[in-house]
């Protein structure tokens, strides 16, 4: 009888544990990018929900951040429901979004003046909950606003991701500096796939995941978003030695 | 114009031409006809004047400051401290006022003071349209200002002058206590509130089919806690008196009259007509710290100073779990808070810088998308950049570039993509071409730049290269 008593007791304390450790989120799991060798390097087999990422460029696309914010418009098209994307630069253009997938319909842009703008925006709109994802443009991300973005998201189960882009390129090592994010991107720009023709071919990127929250470090070079937004591994995966002849466009 | 008091017929007001012929303000009727002989004479209807400045004022206090009245029979005062960022500053607010009163075919006089007297005298003593009298600096703008400007009545004003009086400056100069003696309280006290020495708050017209409701306090509130708890019990009482109505607000007041006299209002604007209380109570809340308690709030008004019909829907529940999350409320708030909230739509035009325009963030979903068959650039120069380019004409693309003092190499392009000159809408663009290229560098970066002009032909354009996005 006494043993029939713990068991119940027992199976509610779990039960009662389990409710207090789940409680607020509500909508774990991730956000696979469709290649295996990406998904088998991030834990859970994609990019979690309800957790901060971050994306930067590399040479250039630092000061621009022009392939970092398209990965993560490929990203936001490919979550539910509407995004949010706050800057206090305006140099987006809606166009090439809706190329990767990302419909007009779906994305609003908060625009503030301020960087803590940004991040306040960032924060309402992450814990609003309604939203599939929330992009914020920014050049600064401390430790603590970090944190802040990250908690707020564990809360509601909205992916927030961090474009990071800075005033100047000598000011990038800025991103060298420790947040809360869970996951830590950079993107940069390569010479786009051979075609047999004169022409440009589909964008290549090199992704470096430089952090990873229990995961580890990897790198891919990868083409760009397609117009469901979604990546694919390039096929000269590992080999560039080819890349540096010339087209025949220029020759 | 003509006015009657008593029995006395008088010219209550006049039209250039009328002024051009010589006849004044408050001359009697009888000598402006004996002036010009075919002078049109017009009744004045004092009480039609009177409903349309009280239109006017209701109008002004939806667009522009939650504290707006009518001042004398000929003027409106708005309290605009804490408002004008919203419209871009006080003078492009100012600017924007008198446009808007020109476009309706009223001539109107603006001027921005550090007190009601101040901005009162200044708007009716400017020749110009819009005065904005820098802080501080309220004696130095009025000292010159005639007497009959103070809000007096003309009894004493005409005293004064009998007495030499003739700006606000010598007044102002002059010993107080034989003045008191003399006139009364009244000249003081004027004086005091035109240089901000004595507090004048503006009592906020108000429309009678508005829904208000408000508290006050026997014992002054000032913590925050307090002040939030007594707005939220406002907030329910609002809504419940809305519902009775079948109303939704889309602009609502919170005003706090303090024990000092003065006045503070806070306005929140939601994007659609709302009655929800915890989505009001937040709008509220977040902004309870620019609330200045100061000595103690004495009162609280919350009024609903527009509202639309809202009625309630019926929500049909589906067996698809669709998530689609109205996020109205979450605009509202960011909006609140001064941040431009926008959504970008598709306009018809092959202009790049014209093929997209800001939307309200609300709007319906347009479902329109552009449908290009080239690729785009991410980032979009708000001006195209000029760059020195050495290319093959006519339809080459460029070999190397130079942007910014950097130079790069084409090793791949794609071109040109001709943008013809929208004829349509400016006669310059007649015959203007831009030829537009995607190049990429060694390193792989992706630009596009155009060319003005079709590489033949001067007159589509000068042929220089610009440098108008960047690709990913």
């Amino acid at each position: 009888m006494s043993a029939v008593l713990r068991e119940q007791v027992l199976a509610e304390l779990r039960e009662r544990i389990s409710s207090i450790e789940g409680a607020g989120v509500k909508r774990a799991g991730c956000l696979p990018f469709g290649v295996p060798e990406i998904d088998a390097v991030l834990p859970g087999g994609g990019l979690a929900h309800g957790a901060l990422h971050e994306f930067a460029g590399g040479g250039s696309g630092t000061v621009d951040g022009a392939a970092a914010a398209l990965m993560a418009a490929g990203i936001a098209a490919r979550t539910k429901g509407q995004v949010a994307w706050c800057l206090t630069r305006p140099d987006l253009f809606m166009p090439a979004l809706a190329q990767v997938g990302l419909h007009p319909d779906r994305i609003v842009f908060v625009e503030g003046d301020r960087e803590e703008d940004v991040l306040a925006s960032m924060e309402e709109c992450i814990s609003y909950g309604g939203l599939g994802a929330v992009v914020g443009e920014l050049v600064r991300l401390p430790m603590v606003a970090s944190r802040r973005l990250q908690l707020a998201a564990e809360r509601t189960g909205t992916m927030a991701i961090v474009v990071r882009r800075w005033r100047r390129q000598t000011e990038a090592n800025d991103f060298g500096q420790p947040t809360a994010s869970t996951t830590r991107w950079r993107v940069s720009v390569l010479p786009s796939e051979e075609l047999p023709v004169p022409g440009l071919g589909r964008a290549r990127w090199l992704l470096e995941l430089m952090r990873s929250r229990a995961g580890e470090c990897a790198e891919f070079e990868i083409g760009a978003c397609d117009d469901k937004g979604c990546i694919h591994l390039s096929s000269r995966f590992g080999n560039r030695s080819d890349m540096s002849g010339r087209s025949r466009n220029s020759a | 114009m003509i006015a009657k008091s008593g029995s006395k017929r008088w010219v209550s007001a006049v039209n250039d031409a009328a002024r051009k012929a010589g006849v004044r303000v408050g001359m009697p009727a009888a000598k402006a006809r004996a002036i010009f002989r075919d002078l049109m004479m017009m009744d004045a209807d004092h009480v039609a004047d009177a409903a349309a400045l009280e239109r006017i004022a209701l109008w002004a206090l939806t667009v522009y400051s939650p504290i707006v009245a009518v001042d004398g029979a000929d003027g409106l005062v708005l309290d605009t401290e804490g408002a004008d960022h919203l419209q871009g500053g006080e003078e492009t607010m100012l600017a924007g006022i008198a446009n808007r009163f020109r476009s309706k075919g009223l001539t109107a006089r603006v001027a921005i003071a550090d007190t009601w007297g101040a901005a009162h005298a200044c708007a009716r003593a400017i020749q110009r349209e819009t005065v904005v009298v820098p802080r501080g600096e309220t004696f130095r703008a009025v000292e010159r200002l005639p007497i009959d400007l103070l809000r007096l009545p003309d009894k004493i004003i005409d005293d004064l002058r009998t007495l030499g009086f003739q700006t606000v400056g010598e007044l102002a100069n002059t010993a107080r206590a034989p003045l008191a003696l003399r006139f009364g309280l009244e000249i003081g006290r004027r004086l005091d509130q035109m240089l901000g020495r004595a507090s004048e708050p503006i009592e906020p017209i108000r429309a009678p089919e508005w829904v208000e409701v408000s508290r006050a306090f026997a014992e002054p509130i000032g913590a925050a806690e307090t002040i939030d708890k007594y707005v939220g019990g406002l907030v329910v009482q609002l809504v419940a008196e809305l519902q009775r109505r079948g109303l939704g607000v889309r602009r609502t007041d919170l005003i706090v009259d303090k024990v000092d006299g003065s006045r503070q209002a806070i306005r929140a604007g939601t994007a659609k007509p709302a009655r929800d209380v915890a989505w009001l109570t937040k709008l509220f809340r977040d902004r309870t710290e620019k609330i200045e308690p100061g000595f103690g709030i004495e009162k609280l008004t919350l009024v609903a100073v527009m509202s639309q019909p809202l009625h309630e829907e019926q929500r049909s529940s589906t067996l698809i779990n669709e998530e689609t999350s109205d996020i109205t409320p979450l605009i509202d708030v960011l909006g609140n808070r001064g941040q431009r909230v926008y959504r970008l739509a598709p306009v018809a035009s092959d202009v790049p810088e014209r093929s997209v325009q800001r939307v309200a963030a609300a709007a319906e979903p347009s479902g329109e998308i552009w449908n290009h068959q080239w690729r785009r650039p991410v980032r979009l120069l708000d001006r195209p950049d000029r760059i020195t380019a050495i290319s093959l004409m006519p339809d080459y693309p460029p070999r190397s570039i130079t942007w910014r003092g950097r130079r790069h190499n084409v090793k791949r392009a794609d071109g040109p993509e001709r943008i013809f000159g929208e004829w349509w809408k400016r006669d310059s663009e007649l015959e203007a071409v831009r030829d537009y290229y995607v190049i990429e560098n060694d390193v792989g970066e992706r630009f596009w730049i155009f060319r003005s002009g079709d590489g033949v032909d001067p007159e589509t354009g000068d042929h220089q290269w610009f440098m108008h996005g960047i690709f990913a």
